[in-house]
């Protein structure tokens, strides 16, 4: 301890793509030490599998069997729950007070978002691999090429979910009940409404004008159709364009949130 | 450091904070004036509530300052608070390290977060698990730490960078008096290694006392002092002196008797006990003794203890800064006496 330079050796300036780099090192770090937690935001989505796909045998207008349809909708869901409930962590990191410490330090601000965001692409890509693995096994059928495309259009979407979700703590101001009020009670009509879980095809008119209104339904419904392996041009499309939007909203959202952070 | 260098490390101008929540203001810090020199070490003391946080928040760019300017290491903190973060450690009144991590890790990526290169973050973070021995747990999970070795890793947070200056909020509170005495040793260490600025806050009288050269009593977000601990007792309290008779009415006799022998004194007197608060009385004890015992008014015993900064504080505000804060803290460190006879 006595060879202690007063002046450590500072090699890069504060940048942007560093500090995101730094941020999202941290992030993952406790993921990768400890995996498990990744599996655990899933527990729920495998059950509605288990539970709803063989219920879903008799509905009628489900392209491709049961499995087929319900599969892509259940890889979203653990994404959305796991990237909704992300800034959980924030929120607790505020309340030690390990979030102050990373505010005193010269890195961007918008960094310590974007870090923070682009981590919940990790989570969204074993997730997925996961359900895959659970389901192949019944029969389920992989297309590559679609599942990847539709994973990236994922990662993108969760990328500013989970924005979303830090900005939410960063607003709830440490306080849980504010935050997990707000993030249960926009959970599930989202999640419902995009037909994740069941078909809005035969829904009332009001509802599946809610529906059209979710950016969510786009992404459902291009999953669906990468994930069978079509790459239908308009439905792709509206997919990336609702997942590009919900990414763009998160970040600006996120990022403003971040910045009057004190 | 660089350019705008003034030989001051800290130089504020009737600093303000004020929060509006639910529509009331509270004025949490109002018109600091304060300037600390390079070097120095300085404790903010004040009873909760008082603004010590505030003040260092604005101080470390954390909150905007509602009126007035600060100057830290040179920069302002409003207009330039990239420069003065780089400048400054910060150890906040939580704990920095974020509880799911492991607290090698934490130390090398807030290295990192400073702009120092990897190899020299994680050799610096190996010196300081070393010198805050913190060995056997730097590559646990920090929510497995003990609340010690939780602080003693927000300290060595701080000083990755080795900064120039340090600020610390309540270092020891929560801590067992070993680790407070532990966690004291090595701010002073520390200082003399490097001749770092510290600025720390506490509610701990004894702390202030002991570590600080300088003490800046704050109360209801105003700065009511500013000295060396001992300059602000000589000024601002004096000796008590505490003398028990054997009968109420001698101690009341007593107590008039006192009153009119030192004019300057302060003399409260309760049931069979005499407190007397005087400039220098330890040196006039043995007289005040010997006169009481001629007028046929004998103390059964004395006490005389040297002021605390508790007594400076209740003399500055009418209040004691001990108010609330007593549970943690045995009342027998109050006194410290320095002769008893009978
Ligand atoms: N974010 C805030 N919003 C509203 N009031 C606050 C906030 N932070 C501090 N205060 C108030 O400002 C005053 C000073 O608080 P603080 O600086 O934390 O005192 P100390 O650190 O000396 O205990 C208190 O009355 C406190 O309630
Ligand atoms: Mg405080």
């Amino acid at each position: 301890m006595s060879t202690a330079t007063l002046t450590p050796t500072l090699t890069a300036p504060s940048n942007l793509a560093r500090d995101t780099a730094i941020v999202f090192g941290r992030e993952l770090r406790p993921v990768l030490r400890d995996p498990f937690s990744v599996v655990f935001s899933m527990i729920q989505p495998l059950v509605f599998l288990g539970l709803f796909a063989p219920l879903l045998g008799n509905v009628p207008g489900l392209s491709g069997g049961a499995l087929q349809w319900f599969v892509p909708g259940i890889v979203v869901m653990s994404c959305l729950f796991g990237a909704s409930m992300t800034g959980s962590n924030l929120l607790f990191e505020m309340q030690t007070g390990s979030h102050e410490r990373t505010l005193v330090t010269p890195m961007r601000r918008s960094a310590l978002l974007m870090g923070r965001a682009l981590k919940e692409i990790v989570p969204v890509l074993v997730q997925a691999v996961i359900v895959i693995a659970v389901v192949v096994p019944f029969s389920f059928e992989l297309h590559v090429a679609g599942t990847v495309v539709g994973l990236l259009m994922l990662s993108v979407f969760c990328v500013g979910l989970g924005s979303l979700s830090y900005a939410l703590a960063l607003a709830a101001k440490g306080a849980d009940w504010i935050f997990w009020t707000v993030q249960q009670t926009f959970l599930f009509p989202i999640l419902l409404l995009a037909g994740m879980l069941l078909p809005v095809d035969s829904a009332p008119g009001w509802l599946q004008t809610a529906s059209r209104l979710n950016p969510l339904t786009y992404v459902v419904d291009a999953e669906r159709a990468l994930f069978a392996g079509s790459f239908d041009g308009s439905t792709v499309a509206a997919g990336f364009v609702a997942a590009a939007f919900v990414c763009a909203l998160g970040l600006l959202v996120g990022g403003r949130a971040m910045r009057a952070a004190d | 450091m660089t350019a705008q260098t003034t030989q001051h490390m800290i130089e504020t101008h009737g600093l303000t904070k004020a929060f509006t929540a639910r529509k009331r203001t509270v004025e949490a810090v109002r018109g600091l004036d304060l300037t600390v020199a390079p070097g120095e070490l300085v404790a903010l003391l004040g009873p909760n509530g008082a603004g010590k946080s505030t003040t260092l928040r604005m101080l470390t760019t954390l909150i905007a300052p509602t009126s007035g300017t600060a100057r830290v290491a040179g920069y302002d903190v409003a207009t330039q608070p990239q420069q003065v973060r780089r400048a400054i450690g910060y150890i906040g009144q939580g704990n920095g390290a974020g509880h799911n991590q492991r607290g090698r890790d934490e130390l090398v990526s807030h290295g990192l977060a400073y702009g120092m290169s990897k190899a020299s973050a994680r050799s610096r973070a190996d010196e300081l698990v070393d010198s805050l021995d913190l060995t056997q747990v730097a590559d646990r999970k920090v929510s497995s730490l003990s609340g010690g070795q939780r602080r003693r890793l927000d300290i060595a947070m701080g000083l990755i960078h080795a900064p120039a200056l340090l600020f610390l909020d309540e270092p020891s509170t929560g801590l067992d008096p070993q680790n407070r005495a532990n966690l004291q040793e090595h701010v002073v260490a520390l200082r003399e290694r490097y001749g770092t600025t510290v600025v720390l806050t506490t509610h701990y009288l004894d702390e202030a006392d002991s570590l600080a050269e300088r003490v800046v009593v704050i109360d209801h977000g105003r700065l009511v002092a500013d000295d060396t601990p001992a300059r602000l007792k000589a000024d601002h309290a004096g000796d008590r002196i505490t003398l028990a008779f054997d009968e109420v009415v001698d101690a009341a006799n007593a107590a008039a008797r006192i009153v009119r022998g030192h004019g300057d004194a302060e003399v409260e007197h309760a049931e069979r006990e005499v407190v007397v608060r005087v400039a220098s009385g330890a040196r006039l004890a043995p007289a005040m003794l010997v006169d009481l015992q001629d007028a046929g008014l004998p103390a059964r015993s004395v006490e005389v203890a040297r002021p605390t900064l508790d007594d400076v504080f209740l003399n500055l505000t009418g209040r004691s800064l001990r108010e609330g804060h007593t549970a943690d803290q045995p009342a027998t460190d109050q006194l410290d006496p320095i002769g008893v006879s009978a």
